[in-house]
């Protein structure tokens, strides 16, 4: 038995698509890869580059990625002469508004979607989808109109109630989806041992649901987190600016500064990356939790 | 200019944990009144439910049904910069501002049609060389093989930098004299390319940014599918003397098929939204670059024509949504979302 399965193995491993790839293939597969490599990373390694290239060489026509005399002043500038840190806040602060916003408002309506065939349920689910197909994009004008009549221009509640307007439908969503996949097994039981609806709802259901929340909270975050058309409707001040907005200032057509610019991005990126690589399998098993099933 | 300070910081805290902590309050009174209405007054069976999703009702309302209703509203007014508050609701101007959208430039020349032909042109450009891409990279790292973890994970680079800093990265790059682009171009002795003044070649820019930044999605989601077939599908064919173009014919893209439907709707929504890429790189608003998305933004923001805007919005809308179920309706891709 066991040699069996050891031999199955072997004829695995002969047999996976990778067998009977010669040396030559193989070299190609990873000749392939590497150039394929090299186009998704040299773009970003640039602005690397840009960042740390002394002020006086801000344009050049060098393709090195460590420039001569690379030096720090970029940083420099944005952090202490910039409000770099300032639009950093900001950001931080609308966006993680927004996720609870999203994530107090859908946990306990996305149960109910789940549990109870309420009247209005169909129609609800399928408004639901519909809005997913709304970008905020298309509601830009009635947006910007209602804010300024109720004066939330220049506001932080402001742009967090614009961005709810597409997170809260979307965590919806989601969160039904997940919560579709936990047995209702486990509700009856608890119903058996006395617990009320509400009790096994906040003592077994949202217990089980951390990762689909967590995964709601990381997507409704990054949406905000990098979004900038809202911001640039809904913000005119430049003490109030989003970093996306701030960074766009930096790149814009009249006043091109590519060295804040590009410091900038990097104190972003960096940290937004390094959570998303560490992230993505879990990201990427959200993103369909709700779609497809099974 | 303003630097983040302690007094800032508690003042931005303040605003946003007193709204937080309004919504809160807010729900609790709702849930109360619906506790009162339908539990004690009506009896109702469903009252847990409608209880747990009262405050989503009245968020959803609030934020979204509201700003849809006073769109449609907008859409019968000739509501601008010069009559911001003085502007008239009627059904002729209504009318007059769809018939606006198809009988008269939307920006300054570009007409609805050819506008909608090039969104329909940038979309199907798009999706199909992120879907290829991303075909190629998933059956190319779908082996067992060195260094796959470093190759998947630096592959993956363009979808986790922030798509704005990639984009004006990118507007950078194309620059005449000293983006890289140009550069390369140079050194490998071709005539470097006016990227931002050409109409072509800055819509196809505008591509060339959209594809690098949207094969890593499509190879990821592709790459999960490929690994969840059976090798032994592969084995049967083998013994049954398929060829490799054969079994990827008949085992591996129907075996795709769940994986890849979701995955084609939200491009092809996401693309045709895309507002970022065309707009960014078009520094020198051409309007050869402008899609859907970005010609809403002009008429509504650079032009100020709200009331004229908001119909273009729903007749964008429609269009959308047509594409979208065509697509639906075709691959039958939601079966299932529903239950």
């Amino acid at each position: 038995m066991k040699n069996k399965t050891k031999q199955n193995n072997i004829s695995r491993f002969f047999i996976s698509p990778s067998r009977g790839d010669s040396p030559f293939k193989r070299v190609v597969i990873h000749l392939t890869l590497m150039v394929a490599c090299a186009i998704a990373v040299y773009p970003v390694l640039r602005i690397i580059s840009v960042s740390l290239r002394p002020g006086d060489r801000l344009l050049s026509t060098s393709l090195a990625i460590i420039p001569k005399d690379a030096s720090l002043y970029s940083y420099y500038r944005i952090i202490f002469e910039k409000p770099f840190l300032l639009w950093l806040w900001n950001s931080l602060a609308i966006t993680t508004t927004t996720a609870f916003i999203g994530l107090i408002l859908a946990s306990t309506s996305a149960y109910a979607f789940s549990r109870w065939k309420f009247p209005g349920r169909g129609p609800g689910l399928f408004f639901l989808l519909t809005t997913q197909m709304i970008p905020a994009a298309m509601l830009i004008v009635p947006i910007y109109i209602l804010a300024v009549r109720f004066q939330l221009i220049n506001s932080y509640r402001g742009l967090a109630l614009a961005y709810s307007v597409s997170s809260v439908p979307f965590s919806i969503w989601i969160l039904k989806g997940y919560y579709d996949t936990i047995p209702r097994e486990l509700e009856e039981a608890a119903k058996i041992d006395g617990a009320s609806q509400m009790g096994t709802f906040f003592r077994i259901i949202l217990p089980l649901s951390t990762p689909a929340l967590a995964i709601v909270f990381l997507f409704n975050f990054m949406m905000a987190w990098n979004d900038w058309i809202m911001a640039r409707i809904m913000l005119q001040r430049e003490n109030m600016f989003t970093w996306p907005l701030g960074i766009w200032t930096f790149a814009g057509q009249f006043r091109v500064e590519w060295g804040s610019f590009a410091a900038a991005s990097i104190l972003v990126a960096v940290p937004v990356m390094a959570l998303f690589l560490y992230s993505s399998k879990w990201l990427i098993s959200g993103l369909t939790l709700g779609s497809v099933k099974g | 200019m303003e630097a983040l300070t302690a007094e800032v910081a508690v003042n931005t805290l303040k605003e946003l944990g007193s709204m937080v902590l309004y919504i809160i309050l807010g729900t609790v009174i709702l849930e109360i009144l619906v506790y009162l209405v339908l539990g004690k007054i009506f009896k109702s069976k469903y009252t847990l439910p409608y209880m747990l999703m009262i405050a989503a009702i009245f968020g959803i309302t609030m934020l979204v049904i509201y700003p849809i209703g006073y769109e449609v509203r907008l859409a019968f007014t000739n509501m601008g910069l010069r009559h911001f508050r003085t502007y008239t609701l009627s059904w002729a101007q209504g009318l007059k501002n769809f018939g606006l959208i198809f009988s008269e430039p939307v920006l300054k020349q570009i007409r609805f049609f050819p506008l909608l032909f090039r969104t329909i042109l940038w979309t199907a450009v798009n999706v199909v060389f992120h879907l290829a891409g991303g075909l190629g990279l998933a059956i190319l790292l779908n082996r067992q093989m060195r260094g796959r973890g470093i190759y998947r994970t630096l592959l993956v680079f363009p979808w986790a930098v922030p798509q704005i800093i990639a984009v004006l990265a990118w507007k950078g790059e194309f620059h005449y004299e000293y983006g890289f682009v140009n550069v390369i171009l140079k050194s490998i002795g071709m005539q470097p390319i006016q990227w931002m003044v050409s109409p072509f070649w800055n819509f196809a820019a505008a591509c060339i940014t959209n594809i690098w930044l949207g094969i890593p999605f499509m190879m990821v989601i592709i790459l999960g599918g490929l690994q969840s077939i059976p090798l032994e599908f592969y084995d049967a064919a083998e013994i049954d003397g398929a060829s490799r173009w054969q079994q990827f014919r008949n085992i591996t893209l129907p075996l795709l098929k769940p994986v890849l439907t979701p995955a084609v709707v939200l491009g092809i929504i996401w693309t045709f939204n895309n507002f970022n890429v065309p707009y960014m790189i078009n520094a020198n608003e051409l309007e050869t670059t402008d899609i859907l998305v970005t010609a809403l933004f002009r008429a509504a923001f650079e032009y100020h024509r709200y009331g004229f805007s908001a119909a273009f919005a729903m007749v964008i809308f429609i269009a959308l949504f047509i594409i979208a179920s065509v697509y639906i309706r075709m691959t039958h891709g939601l079966k299932g979302a529903y239950e």
